[in-house]
Parts: structure tokens; C-alpha cells; sequence
């Protein structure tokens, strides 16, 4: 957050997208603390993440500590604050989308230490000290995650607004395949399943919790399939 | 969303009793049924009480009798998963996996997952429409409405809903417990009491009081556990809450039925055992399909269908057949 809050100091304001304008905004009630986190890393101390505020508090407030994609954030929000308006108006992470709002169309899958939720049924203030993974943490070193890749060669998506819940949710159901995680399309449950055993069936059943109103579903499960195939 | 408070409870004894004390309070685990019913503004606790850390109760246990003991807090993905659970139930499996989505199968609890509110879409939608369930005293907007998804069995002029959990019915098939601790000590809830019928007080899901908290569910060993299904039937083919769902558990001596377990799903306020049937499909092979027919059909002569479904009635006992068939295959 810190780099981001720099930048906007540093650029002129015109011409900024709406979004980007949108997000320092939110930023403002944070400044303060901010300002203390980076004055504490240049003396050298341990560094403080700074603060970031979700907007529009109308009640109390409480602090929830959190890394995100391998970093540290202190985010001041109301209880009721979901995970998902945390991710997107206190850090800043607008790559997680809000779709339904209701836990029916899967748009806001996130990883919580490693498992795949819905970020607009989580509370944010009960994941204190969690490792939270979003869409912006899954390229390594500028290396697109495999499953990144594979959505983009097989045309995964159209408008995109549900590719980032398609996403984190396939990297996520390879992983419960390799850890023998039967599903209903399972015929039977007394084998042990591995990821080569995602047939196209399997693939749809254990990705039916995105939806994905441009229907791009034959091309999502290609894009998953090649993965499972490549191991 | 309406705003709340939320703490962390350290105990159990601590976090019944606050629950005892403030009716404003609810506990909260996966979240995934209350947060839905609090931004649909069918609920609106003051507070909310985080129960997640509390010892002891996620884990899934395999019990040296054949039985199962499953913590409360454990989450339904990992129960599906069990190696025991596949192994000795089959339809508990199953059950979860019909169930929601691998995300929500991450978060929602086990505890949470029997204590889900219907789906009726008159209770979800709004506050404008009679509702005895979100609003008592208000009347029954799908006994005269669209009642396509509604019950066929005990319902009342008061409400027509069903229970959308469908590892319920699979628990209420095998003749699981649920643990209740409360202020005065532990209890044993059998599943099939757990759930109420509507009567005259549809806002009233089960017979759990304030202060009351679960702590596991209780799978007794049962011969007809390995032998078990689940098959449930939905406008589509995943991610959908049952029309009708069956769970079947059998034990069979040279094909013949020696006994069997049956609960349906989505036909009624709580999980339906078909008692009647389960006795007249004694002795019946299972290659003879129109004796099982003939047998099942003894259930469902007290469904009364609504105005649209009336389809459920002939629904459900194919359903039942199929799931018996099924779970007599793995006999």
C-alpha cells in the first residue's frame, strides 16, 4: 500500500482512471498511518504495515491484521465487513469481483490459507491473522500461474468479470484433487482420486459454483484440463 | 447489512452462556446460511459470537464400534473427504457432495449446515410478502403462491416449507445424534426429532432452545451404512437445492431385503423417514422392482401435493426406487 500512496503523491492527478482515483480515495483516512509506517522503515524498525481503512463506517471499528499475497496489512473496518469489500476497498484489490453478493455466483473465490471460499459470505474481522491469496498474488516472479496461462490460450473468458473467481477456484480444485478429494461426479468414493483423474465431467461438477454469464464454460474446463493433463 | 457486534468465544461453557443471556446474540461458524439471512434482512442479531476456535470440535472421528462422531465445527468438504466416512456411510459422502459448492463446502460447518434455514422464496425474498417464518403472525404467501419447490408431507395452513439440508437427510436415514451441550450439561437430540413440522409455529425450525449449542452429530454404526446412497434430483444438474432427494441404506441376505434405512429430502419441513415403507420392503428381493414400487408407494399415502407439486408425489417414490436400487448394488 505504502508504494501505491508514493505514487499518487508523485503523479499528476489528471488523467487518472477512474478507478485508480477511485481507490486513493479510499486511502485518504489511512494517510496518517501510512505516513508512520514508512518513516518507520526508513529508521530502520521493524516494519509496521500500514493501515488502510475500508470507507463509509457508520459504526464502530476494529483492526484486522491479514497477508495478502505475501504481504502484511492492517485493515480498520466495521464487523460486518466482508472479506470481499476488505480486499477491494481497504487493500486495494480490485482484481476480486463482486458479483452476486449472496455466495451464488462464485466471482469472489479467494484463497484462505490455501482453500477456496467466497470472499462476499467471509467476515473479514474473523480472518485476523490469515494468509489470504487473491488473483493479484498467483503470478510468481512475473510468471502467469499455469491455470493464468492456459485461460488465456484457450479463450476462458469473454467480458471477464467472472475469470478471476474462475481462476482461483480452478488452481485451487487441482489441489483437492491431489489431495483425493472425491466430488459428485465421483463414481466411487472408496478409490483414491488424483488429479488425472479429472475427467471433463469431474472438471464441470467441481466448477459449478462459478458462473459465468457469457457461458465460456467449454473453454474454462479446456483451459483447466490442459493443466490437470500437464500435471 | 445490519450492523452487528462480533467476539471470539474462548469456551464453550462461556459461549453458552452468553447465548443464554442475550437473545440479540447468534453464534456463528462457517457463516454461509447467516450472512445470507442478515443481508435478506431475515435476521438481525446484535452480536454475533465467532465460535471457530473452540476445542475440540472439528474433528472427525471413526469410532472403534463402526460408529462416527463429527465435531461440529468440522467443515463439510473435509468430511466428504474422510477416507472413514466414504467408507462406512457412503450416503453421508454423498450427502455433502450433492451439496453447494467446493467453496462453500470449505467454510460451512457441519453444526451450521443441519441449523440452514429454507430456501422458500417467500421467507428469502423481502419484507413485503406474508411470511410466518420471517415475520410469525403474517400468513403464508406459498400456500397459495407458487409452491413448485414446496413440501408434500406435514405441512401446515401456517407454512409449506422444506428443509433444504440435504446431509440431513442422510443423517436422519441412519438414525444419527446430535450432541447438545447447554448450561445444564450434554444431550442426545435423535435426528429425526431434531427438525419440527411447522404447525402453528413455523418460526421455530427445531427444538433447540437459547443456550444451546451443537457439538457434534453422532453417526451410530449401522449394517446398512455401507451399503447406502444418496441420489437427489434438482432443476439443474449441480450447484441447486434439491426437488426431491432419497437417502437409502440396506442390508440384503441373497438379494433379499433384510432391512433398510430411507429418509427423503426437499418434500417436507424436516427430513422424511419412510417408516411404512422400510417395514413392507422386508423380504422383498431386490430384482423385483414392482414389489419394491408397491412398498415404497405405502409412504406416500399421506402426501397431500399443493397446487403445483403435485409431480413431487410420483417424483419422489422413482427417487426413492433408484436410490434403493443404487444403494443395493453396493450390497
Amino acid at each position: 500500500m505504502s508504494e501505491e500512496v508514493k505514487t499518487a503523491a508523485n503523479e499528476d492527478a489528471v488523467g487518472i482512471p477512474r478507478r485508480e482515483f477511485l481507490r486513493r480515495t479510499t486511502l485518504v483516512g489511512g494517510g496518517l498511518a501510512v505516513s508512520q509506517g514508512l518513516l518507520n522503515q526508513r529508521s530502520g524498525l521493524a516494519p509496521t504495515p500500514p493501515i488502510v481503512a475500508t470507507p463509509g463506517a457508520t459504526g464502530p471499528t476494529t483492526m484486522v491484521r491479514m497477508n495478502i499475497n505475501g504481504r502484511d496489512y492492517q485493515i480498520r473496518l466495521e464487523p460486518r465487513t466482508t472479506l470481499l469489500d476488505a480486499l477491494r476497498d481497504g487493500a486495494g484489490l480490485i482484481g476480486t469481483k463482486k458479483g452476486c453478493d449472496r455466495g451464488e455466483c462464485g466471482a469472489c473465490t479467494v484463497h484462505i490459507e490455501g482453500r477456496r471460499v467466497l470472499s462476499c459470505m467471509t467476515l473479514a474481522a474473523m480472518q485476523d491473522g490469515k494468509r489470504i491469496t487473491t488473483i493479484e498474488g498467483l503470478e510468481q516472479n512475473g510468471q502467469l500461474h499455469a491455470v493464468q496461462s492456459a485461460f488465456i490460450e484457450h479463450d476462458g473468458f469473454q467480458c471477464g468479470f467472472c475469470t478471476s473467481g474462475q481462476i482461483m477456484s480452478g488452481v485451487a480444485m487441482i489441489e483437492e484433487a491431489k489431495a483425493g478429494w472425491p466430488s459428485a461426479a465421483t463414481t466411487d468414493l472408496s478409490t483414491k482420486i488424483t488429479a488425472a483423474d479429472l475427467s471433463e465431467l469431474e472438471i464441470r461438477e467441481r466448477m459449478s459454483g462459478n458462473l459465468c454469464r457469457c457461458a465460456c464454460y467449454p473453454n474454462i474446463v479446456a483451459a483447466i484440463a490442459e493443466v490437470t493433463r500437464r500435471g | 447489512m445490519h450492523p452487528f457486534g462480533l467476539s471470539r468465544a474462548i469456551d464453550a461453557s462461556t459461549a453458552i452462556v452468553a447465548h443464554a443471556d442475550d437473545p440479540q446474540l447468534a453464534f456463528i461458524a462457517g457463516g454461509t446460511d447467516l450472512l445470507g439471512l442478515i443481508k435478506d434482512r431475515a435476521a438481525s442479531p446484535d452480536r454475533l459470537l465467532d465460535i471457530n476456535g473452540l476445542r475440540g470440535m472439528a474433528q472427525i472421528e471413526a469410532l472403534p464400534d463402526g460408529g462416527l462422531r463429527i465435531g461440529a465445527l468440522a467443515r463439510m468438504s473435509d468430511v466428504a473427504a474422510d477416507v472413514e466416512v466414504r467408507r462406512r456411510f457412503p450416503v453421508i459422502a454423498e450427502g455433502l457432495l450433492f451439496a453447494a459448492s467446493g467453496q462453500l463446502r470449505n467454510m460451512a460447518s457441519i453444526g451450521g449446515n443441519i441449523m440452514q434455514r429454507t430456501r422458500c422464496p417467500y421467507f428469502r425474498d423481502g419484507d413485503d410478502l406474508p411470511c410466518n417464518k420471517r415475520r410469525p403472525g403474517t400468513g403464508c404467501a406459498a400456500l397459495t403462491g407458487i409452491n413448485r419447490t414446496h413440501a408434500i408431507f406435514g405441512w401446515s395452513d401456517s407454512c409449506v416449507a422444506t428443509h433444504p439440508s440435504d446431509v440431513a437427510v442422510a443423517f436422519a436415514s441412519m438414525d444419527a445424534n446430535v450432541i447438545v451441550r447447554s448450561r445444564t450439561g450434554e444431550r442426545s437430540i435423535p435426528f429425526t426429532q431434531f427438525h419440527r413440522l411447522p404447525g402453528d409455529s413455523p418460526e421455530r425450525d427445531n427444538v433447540l432452545e437459547r443456550g444451546d449449542l451443537i457439538v457434534a452429530v453422532e453417526v451410530p454404526a449401522r449394517i446398512e451404512g455401507r451399503s447406502s446412497h444418496y441420489l437427489k434430483i434438482r432443476d439443474r444438474q449441480s450447484y441447486e437445492f434439491a426437488l426431491v432427494s432419497a437417502a437409502a441404506g440396506v442390508a440384503t441376505s441373497a438379494r433379499k431385503i433384510s432391512s433398510v434405512r430411507l429418509a427423503m429430502g426437499g418434500v417436507a419441513h424436516k427430513p422424511w423417514r419412510l417408516t411404512a415403507a422400510e417395514s413392507a420392503l422386508r423380504g422383498v428381493s431386490l430384482d423385483d422392482a414392482n414389489a419394491l414400487r408397491a412398498a415404497i408407494a405405502t409412504a406416500f399415502a399421506e402426501a397431500r401435493p399443493l397446487a403445483h407439486n403435485a409431480f413431487k408425489v410420483e417424483l419422489a417414490q422413482r427417487v426413492v426406487l433408484r436410490a434403493l436400487e443404487t444403494a443395493g448394488g453396493r450390497a
